[in-house]
């Protein structure tokens, strides 16, 4: 099975999983402590310490060890809520239509039309700031950017014939969401998905900075970067490494989703793509 | 020595040594602060001013809400916008002492209670409406008056009566007050006329520049003021105040020479800056301080054992070596250093010693973490420093938990409120005005619930008491007992740390606000 | 095509309802937010008789329901008010931000959107091969290095090692055309670089999507050039996964852009929103919530109407 992955996805998951044993192993792979000061300020890479230190002296390749964890998780997590909720409620009201379509997507026009500042505010002043508050916040959020794609793909593909047909076969709505659009819409979700990742990380170090979500010791990519920001024109390794990190992981990822692409367009039949 | 020093100095202004060389070397030969300030400036004077060209600023601490009525100004460009165009009645000199602005000399009746101001005359506005003693009333009245919404309204406290007397303005005070023409020096007191009753976000004033542009948040453009009253200011024939929030952002617009000037380099650069060509770093060492304050009447912080063991768990030095990369110096749990006047430098110094944190802490019985809040704008490396703070009480075994809070809102929702949260102190000219506003039992800002009637006895008795040893002794006394007994932990004082182009002729050193106490555009030059 | 037109006049009505909405819930979002507009002007200065004047001279004593619908006789009434902070005129302010901000994401947008959909052809017609991948591989780039990198790393190579274009990217009254699109260029610059992979990547997506369908192999059968088939025939098609993603960008080019503000200290909206959310000056960030929200509800109608336009199915309804 494995000649048939091209080589570029298989780098995609090699990189991929690397970053997730990272994740999933942190504590025991780190070689030090994620909080302990051990050297100096913005020390450069050494025998000592692999990637150097970050702003406060301490070592940058544990830091990356174990913010590949927060990054990874809560970007996952909050990714998948996005996509769950709004590719179902878009393809959902793209089938049903009417006035359900009509409620739904007016109240996405409505939640995308609060400024993001004032919602997380707010939403921070009124729920407590935990890890949960902040996947909702993040999954919500994007949720109806996920809404809108998958709706409007929908309502073309609702419309062409084989739906149509299933309609007339006396198909029930489920099935036609799942069955029938789902499958003809997947290229350009997946294509999404894969992009959504990364918003997610970056929106992740936007929000820990109004203080909702991470807390520090703990540090995501995002805010790594964010906390050595001084030092990027002077080129100092903390703060490039981690954008790096972000970097490689996006392209990782995004290769798996090309990979997914290809064989979605090639499972639709007609013919096969090389 | 002061043969030396001046020699000193000299080698300071010409470049020769860095002006942080200078100040180690002078005060290796026991001279204060302000002395070699005051002598560095002097040899930079020396220099001769060019006119004329477009002096330009780069300024963080200005926002699209900012308004140009001094009574609302409370972050760095609105302090910096009154200085180019208005006057105080007098000002603090490079020196740290008064000068005399608008006010051409003051006096006061020997139990310091009644003070005249004699007003300048043939000073005019930029409307050219001419300066009285009315509008000098007009000014303070609307900073002090029942329905006034002045910053400045916390100082104006003391006054009991004003009145003109001919050339001059009569100040009564409630209580004896010797260090009344300091407080005339606050930055909202900008001379108006008619005390800005009238518009008083005009931006009309008697200082060396007048208001051309003024797009808050953006740009702040200045013409000089021709008829200016005051000479030895005003070189440049326009200046301009460029607000740029983002420290990457003005250091790169100082270094491709977009402005000439530039407020608050992050320490954490300074070292790198200081390899960019035709750039140089000044420094002065300042009243700042950046803390951590503690409630002294809410649990846990009402025990006194529980607020020793922070104050000995905190590694002051590392703070300064880490947060402030050396541009600062470290703190001894009590809001005054040697930049105050009449400061004792005999006062013990506290030590990192996590043995005796770790024997307070037990002593106080206290089981489990503390809490403590910070934001990032609570002072620049405040969530950092709070990284410290919980690593060095890590050794000693107290456990702190660190919460970082929004920017938005933390002036007022966590400090002030909350009982342990980080914040910082602009400083005062003199001490009597630092206690008075943070540590007093009935100040409106007393952030550390500091409560305690002999202090407030002495601090009462030290406005009066007109006898230099003897004052310095009773300071002596408030800050030990703040240090020992007080919710305050301040591990360091930071310098004031600005970026500035070669291209700039007549820096001088003033450590009582940022930018040469806002002088720097209107006393510095451009050279040719 | 009435249909549309109904659908349109349909849409507008629904949009000045949710615009009434969002106001209302911008007001009720800002007043449960902690602090208010005096607190914040005075800052640690605040004592209390000063707080309570300032407090009274604003009109913040009065309950917020009255507030709120004294601020909305005025909005009808074609008045935005003047700013509880500084007492400026909200309109006047207001406009000429608008002005700037609608100028950068206009440049930004009109490189970018082209672009975009050119390289996602581009990846298409080589799908697979270097091209594909080189295009994939440096946008993606990119877009996962947050907006202040991508700037800092422009202001160091372009504005100080080269000194081509300003760091400073601020724009005056007195300008003419061609200095502000050189003052604009570094912020215009990551802009594009931000949303670029975001639309590129859709492009690409959807018009594979449809390239299997049977009649781009009768495209293709017919002889035309590959490229004439994916312009022609396949990105027709495509368009409506790829105007949402459009549109999406561009009412964050108009909405989203305050760190790059912050960066080239441009003047814009963005800044603008977040220093008076700052401090709470409640009839500037109503109008500002409000010009947001309108460009939200314009552009997704617009992108549902430009779907349905290029859908012979959506467009004559059964």
């Amino acid at each position: 099975m494995f000649s048939r992955i091209p080589v570029s996805a298989l780098l995609g998951m090699f990189v991929t999983s690397l970053f997730l044993f990272a994740a999933v192993f942190a504590p025991w792979i780190a070689p030090y402590p994620l909080t302990e000061i051990v050297g100096g300020v913005w020390e450069p890479a050494s025998s000592q310490f692999w990637l150097g230190t970050d702003n406060l002296g301490r070592d940058l390749l544990s830091r990356m060890i174990y913010g590949a964890r927060t990054t990874i998780f809560i970007a996952s997590m909050a990714t998948l809520l996005s996509f769950t909720l709004g590719s179902v409620l878009g393809l959902t009201a793209a089938v049903i239509g009417g006035w359900f379509d009509q409620l739904l997507s007016r109240f996405v026009d409505l939640l995308m039309s609060i400024p993001t500042l004032i919602f997380a505010l707010v939403v921070l002043s009124v729920l407590p700031a935990n890890l949960i508050t902040l996947i909702l916040v993040m999954g919500i959020l994007d949720s109806t950017r996920v809404y809108r794609l998958a709706r409007s793909v929908a309502v073309d593909i609702n419309v062409m014939d084989f739906v149509e047909t299933a309609k007339l076969r006396g198909e029930g709505r489920m099935w036609i969401v799942f069955r029938e659009i789902l499958p003809n819409a997947l290229s350009p979700l997946v294509a999404e998905l894969g992009l959504r990742f990364i918003f997610q990380v970056l929106f992740l170090s936007a929000l820990s900075f109004l203080g909702l979500g991470i807390q520090p010791p703990e540090a995501d990519w995002g805010g790594m970067v964010k906390e050595n920001k001084d030092g990027i024109i002077f080129g100092i390794p903390a703060a490039l490494i981690p954008a790096a990190a972000i970097s490689i992981l996006a392209i990782a990822v995004n290769l798996i989703a090309d990979w997914v692409l290809n064989r979605t367009t090639d499972l639709k039949g007609g013919r096969s793509g090389h | 020595m002061t043969d030396s020093l001046n020699q000193l100095g000299k080698l300071a202004a010409a470049g020769v040594i860095d002006r942080r060389t200078f100040m180690k070397q002078a005060a290796a030969m026991g001279a204060s602060v302000a002395l070699s300030g005051a002598v560095l400036s002097k040899a930079a004077m020396a220099a001769e001013p060019v006119t004329g060209g477009l002096l330009k600023m780069g300024s963080s601490g200005g926002e699209s809400t900012n308004s140009l009525d001094p009574a609302t100004s409370s972050s760095a460009v609105p302090f910096l916008n009154g200085h180019q165009w208005g006057d105080l009645l007098v000002d603090i000199a490079d020196d740290g002492s008064v000068e005399n602005r608008l006010a051409e000399e003051y006096g006061s009746s020997a139990d310091a209670k009644t003070w005249t101001f004699k007003i300048r005359k043939g000073v005019e506005f930029h409307n050219g409406k001419t300066l009285t003693p009315d509008d000098v009333i007009a000014t303070l009245e609307r900073h002090s008056g029942e329905d006034t919404k002045s910053g400045a309204l916390g100082v104006m406290r003391g006054i009991d009566t004003m009145k003109v007397d001919g050339d001059n303005v009569v100040i009564g005070l409630k209580n004896a007050n010797a260090d009344l023409p300091f407080l005339m020096a606050d930055y909202h007191l900008v001379i108006q006329p008619n005390g800005g009753k009238d518009q008083p976000d005009a931006g009309i004033g008697t200082g060396p520049y007048k208001m051309m542009v003024n797009e808050p948040g953006v740009r702040h453009g200045y013409e000089k003021n021709t008829n200016d009253w005051k000479s030895g200011r005003g070189f440049a024939e326009q200046v301009e105040i460029l607000v740029i929030n983002d420290d990457t952002a003005r250091v790169a617009a100082l270094q491709s020479g977009q402005v000439h000037m530039i407020e608050r380099v992050p320490p954490k650069i300074v070292e790198l800056v200081k390899r960019i060509p035709n750039v140089e770093i000044k420094s002065a060492p300042g009243r700042g301080h950046y803390v951590f304050i503690m409630h002294a009447n809410t649990a846990p912080f009402d025990n006194k054992d529980l607020r020793l063991a922070l104050k000995y768990g905190i590694n002051r030095q590392e703070m300064v070596d880490k947060i402030l990369f050396g541009y600062g110096s470290i703190g001894n749990d009590m809001p005054i250093n040697a930049a105050y006047p009449l400061f004792s430098d005999d006062i013990e110094q506290r030590q990192y010693d996590p043995d005796k944190a770790a024997f307070h802490f037990k002593k106080s019985g206290h089981s489990g973490s503390v809490v403590l809040r910070t934001a990032d704008g609570s002072f620049p490396g405040a969530v950092d420093a709070s990284q410290l703070f919980q690593q060095s009480l890590s050794q000693a075994g107290i456990e702190l938990e660190v919460k970082r809070e929004p920017n938005d809102g933390y002036w007022s929702e966590v400090w002030n409120k909350q009982p342990f949260c980080t914040s910082y102190w602009g400083g005062r000219p003199t001490q009597d005005q630092m206690y008075s506003t943070a540590y007093l039992s009935s100040a409106d800002w007393n952030d550390t619930r500091f409560f305690n009637e002999g202090f407030d006895k002495m601090l009462l008795a030290a406005k009066g008491e007109l006898d230099t040893a003897k004052r310095k002794q009773i300071y002596r006394d408030m800050g030990t007992l703040v240090r020992d007994d007080g919710g305050l932990i301040c591990p360091m004082f930071n310098d004031w740390v600005e970026g500035v182009s070669n291209k700039v002729g007549g820096w001088a050193v003033n450590s009582n606000q940022t930018m040469m106490n806002g002088q720097a555009l209107s006393r510095c030059w451009l050279n040719a | 095509m009435p249909y549309l037109l109904i659908l349109v006049a349909q849409r507008l009505a629904l949009g000045a309802l949710l615009l009434l909405a969002v106001s209302a819930l911008i007001f009720i979002g800002t007043e449960i937010l902690p602090g208010d507009v005096a607190q914040s002007i005075l800052g640690q200065s605040a004592t209390p008789e000063a707080l309570a004047n300032l407090r009274r001279d604003l009109g913040l004593e009065d309950p917020p329901h009255k507030r709120y619908f004294s601020w909305l006789w005025g909005l009808l009434h074609g008045d935005l008010g003047t700013a509880l902070t500084n007492g400026v005129d909200i309109a006047s302010s207001i406009s000429k931000r608008l002005y700037n901000t609608m100028f950068l994401a206009s440049v930004a947008a009109v490189i970018a959107v082209p672009l975009a959909l050119l390289l996602g052809m581009i990846a298409v017609r080589f799908r697979n091969r270097w091209p594909d991948k080189l295009i994939s591989g440096t946008t993606l780039g990119f877009i996962s290095l947050p907006e202040f990198f991508i700037g800092y790393l422009l202001i160091y190579f372009v504005a100080v090692k080269l000194g081509w274009f300003p760091s400073v990217a601020t724009v005056y009254d007195s300008m003419n055309f061609s200095e502000r699109l050189a003052a604009v260029a570094l912020p215009a610059a990551t802009l594009t670089l931000v949303v670029l992979a975001h639309m590129m990547r859709m492009t690409r997506a959807a018009i594979l999507n449809v390239m299997q369908s049977a009649y781009i192999e009768t495209a293709e059968l017919k002889g035309l050039s590959s490229f004439k088939v994916i312009f022609r025939h396949a990105f027709p098609n495509a368009i409506a996964p790829i105007i949402n993603v459009v549109m999406l960008n561009l009412a964050y080019l108009v909405v989203g852009v305050v760190v790059v503000e912050v960066i080239f200290v441009f003047p814009g909206m963005g800044q603008y929103l977040v220093d008076h959310v700052a401090k709470r000056d409640v009839p500037v960030v109503q109008a500002c919530g409000l010009i947001f929200a309108g460009f939200y509800i314009v552009l997704n109608m617009l992108a549902d109407i430009i779907a349905i336009i290029s859908n012979p199915r959506l467009r004559h309804p059964k």
